[in-house]
């Protein structure tokens, strides 16, 4: 296991998805990202330059592990190789934080790739709570679910996302992860009010907040559709949303996704001075 | 004993032999600094994007017999087994018919 | 309604979106489900884009994405970590009838789908120059080679270093449709192919199925026995040396 004995909590300060194009600049200077986010499944390899560069990394900075494809809310069992990598992964790093998504990706033999939605009932919610109970298990340390981003209603759905979230984490014990791009994106295309949202939300339970660009678009109506695409900067509601979340909250860690057409690291590192911007405002 | 073995038993030792065909690396760079190069992109991530484009709706495939696309990139020319000479473009008449 | 027919209705955009998604007044989801299948086929095509980066050159940019397309639909992933997505390539290249006439594009995929694993695998130390230096003939002879696990060997009838050469790094194009041998080595991160001469393909074959150096050599023809083991020590291919019961 690696010495993460300093480096066991992500502080409340901005932090940023580790790209690796961006290692050298990371070394030289990081300045303001004090942590990093990796996705858990890019270093589920046996070795090679991946591993490295994270061992690198972890000597320096807070990692938090970010899985993208546990595939949570899905209707199947987990899968355990998968599970069995997430462990592994885990133990060999002593990550500060553990995350996943409420979202299901997986389904049979398949591997869809993609945050699929489902309907917030106490059906799904018991099978969400098996699952998240197996995890923390299996993995040995407690995790952070992820609020989603999504684009249709189920009819199916009758409890409301918040208490479905709320209800996980009272019987798992598990926190939660609140990204306020998802906030936004999820309640525009619900026509919702977002303020209202992060007003109502458990603060108390959130471990980790994340930040991210989003793509406009309309449905077959004209109604705004929002998509979470991570391939551009965070657009002014989202700050504004986002600074509206910490003054209720107090400060986070504050992660800025950036997944697709990956900027240089000053676009970057522009973003996470605007985050520390508004974290300084709060704690002043 | 194959041939390379006799030379080498000739040589008297692989240190000998091997000294013109070894060229000892450049002074070792530290682990970090071998990280520096191209990595390649992780290919998990949480969001794919870019919106409702036509990528997962299109419905010109194969199987729908609306395929008109003809490979078009760097084309090797080359001397096929059989003997031929030809630019790839210039094998459509190798496609089965029909 | 079913993750089964969410799932259905995502690869293939002739069925009717699932009844039961709809948008916030109640009307049918339409465009909406469509961003989910949109996701996972432009997140997919990207990774066997990343994966295939010669064969993208090979067949061209559009025609890739929409064979990539193809593929998606006939090999989803089985498994989460998409690193590895892409094992079904050369299979599909072989079945795609566009595809036929460019023989070999499928050992071009396992070339391209063998430098990824290399990239990805175990790290190991290898033996020091002076190790190997240090054998007389016949203790080598009886000795096995353990050979590194980023090691990847690739035969061909194809001339696929030249082909992939060619594309990667811009050197001449392959004139004749000879075949060719391919080692990929990682001497620390970074794998690279080397065309190997005739006859010590069988040789490194035999090595890695755990053979002595003399049954190795008699695996296959001939070949410059001295100048491949100045290959595998310069590629720090070698990570342990097993002296065999000969002194």
């Amino acid at each position: 296991m690696l010495d993460q004995s300093a480096k066991r909590e992500l502080p409340p300060r901005p932090g940023i998805g580790y790209k690796p194009q961006h290692f050298s600049n990371i070394l030289q200077d990081a300045e303001p990202v004090k942590w990093l986010e990796i996705h858990a499944e890019n270093y589920m390899g046996d070795g090679g330059r991946p591993l490295a560069q994270l061992r690198h990394l972890a000597e320096r900075f807070p990692i938090s592990v970010h899985g993208v494809g546990l595939s949570i809310g899905g209707e199947g069992p987990l899968n355990r190789d998968h599970l069995a990598r997430l462990k592994h992964l885990c133990d060999w790093l002593d990550p500060a934080s553990f995350s996943e998504h409420l979202a299901w990706s997986t389904h049979g033999a398949e591997f869809l790739n993609d945050l699929l939605p489902l309907p917030y009932t106490p059906e799904t919610l018991s099978r969400v709570v098996d699952h998240i109970d197996e995890v923390q298990d299996h993995v040995g340390r407690r995790m952070l679910l992820e609020n989603p981003s999504v684009y249709v209603n189920f009819t199916e759905t009758n409890m409301g996302e918040i208490e479905f979230l709320t209800e996980i984490a009272k019987r798992t014990g598990c926190g939660l992860l609140l990204d306020v791009n998802n906030v936004y994106v999820s309640c525009t295309n619900r026509q919702t009010n977002p303020y209202d949202y992060i007003d109502r939300f458990p603060h108390n339970l959130v471990g980790e907040i994340h930040l991210g660009g989003h793509d406009e678009d309309t449905d077959d109506m004209g109604a705004p559709l929002l998509i979470d695409a991570h391939g551009s900067e965070v657009v002014d509601p989202v700050w504004q949303l986002y600074a509206h979340t910490i003054t209720k909250s107090g400060p986070k860690p504050t992660l800025i996704e950036w997944d697709n057409d990956v900027p240089d690291w000053p676009v970057l590192a522009e973003e996470a001075n605007r985050a520390a911007r508004i974290l300084d405002k709060v704690i002043a | 004993m194959s041939h390379s073995m006799k030379t080498l038993a000739v040589a008297g030792s692989l240190a000998a032999a091997l000294s013109a065909h070894f060229v000892t690396p450049a002074a070792a760079q530290d682990d970090k600094e071998k990280c520096f190069g191209v990595a390649l992109a992780g290919q998990n991530d949480c969001a794919a994007g870019p919106g409702t484009t036509c990528a997962g709706t299109s419905k010109v495939d194969y199987q729908g017999n609306a395929w008109k696309l003809v490979p078009a990139g760097t084309c090797a020319t080359m001397e096929l087994p059989d003997g031929r000479m030809g630019a790839l473009e210039a094998l459509d008449r190798d496609l089965p018919q029909g | 309604m079913s993750q089964t027919e969410f799932r259905a209705a995502l690869l293939d955009p002739e069925r009717p979106v699932p009844a039961g998604l709809t948008d916030p007044q109640g009307r049918p989801a339409g465009r909406r489900f469509d961003v989910y299948r949109n996701n996972v086929t432009v997140s997919l095509t990207e990774a066997l884009r990343q994966a295939f980066p010669v064969i993208r050159k090979l067949v061209g940019e559009e025609f890739f994405t929409a064979m990539a397309r193809e593929h998606v639909r006939a090999h989803p992933p089985t498994s989460p970590m998409m690193m590895h997505y892409g094992r079904n390539m050369p299979v599909f290249l072989e079945n795609f009838p566009p595809v036929q006439h460019l023989g070999y594009l499928p050992d071009i995929a396992r070339l391209e789908l063998a430098l990824r694993e290399s990239y990805h695998a175990t790290d190991a130390a290898p033996v020091p120059a002076e190790a190997l230096q240090a054998l007389s003939a016949d203790v080598l002879t009886a000795s096995r080679l353990m050979l590194a696990p980023s090691i990847r060997l690739i035969r061909s009838r194809w001339p696929i270093h030249a082909i992939w050469s060619a594309n990667m790094r811009g050197t001449d194009a392959p004139k004749a449709a000879v075949a060719e041998d391919v080692l990929i080595a990682r001497p620390d991160y970074d794998p690279e192919p080397h065309c190997l001469p005739d006859g010590a393909a069988p040789f490194i074959a035999a090595l890695i199925g755990g053979e002595t150096v003399a049954d190795a050599l008699e695996a296959g023809p001939e070949f410059d026995l001295i100048a491949m083991l100045g290959l595998l020590l310069a590629t720090r291919a070698i990570v342990e040396i097993t002296p065999g019961d000969k002194t």
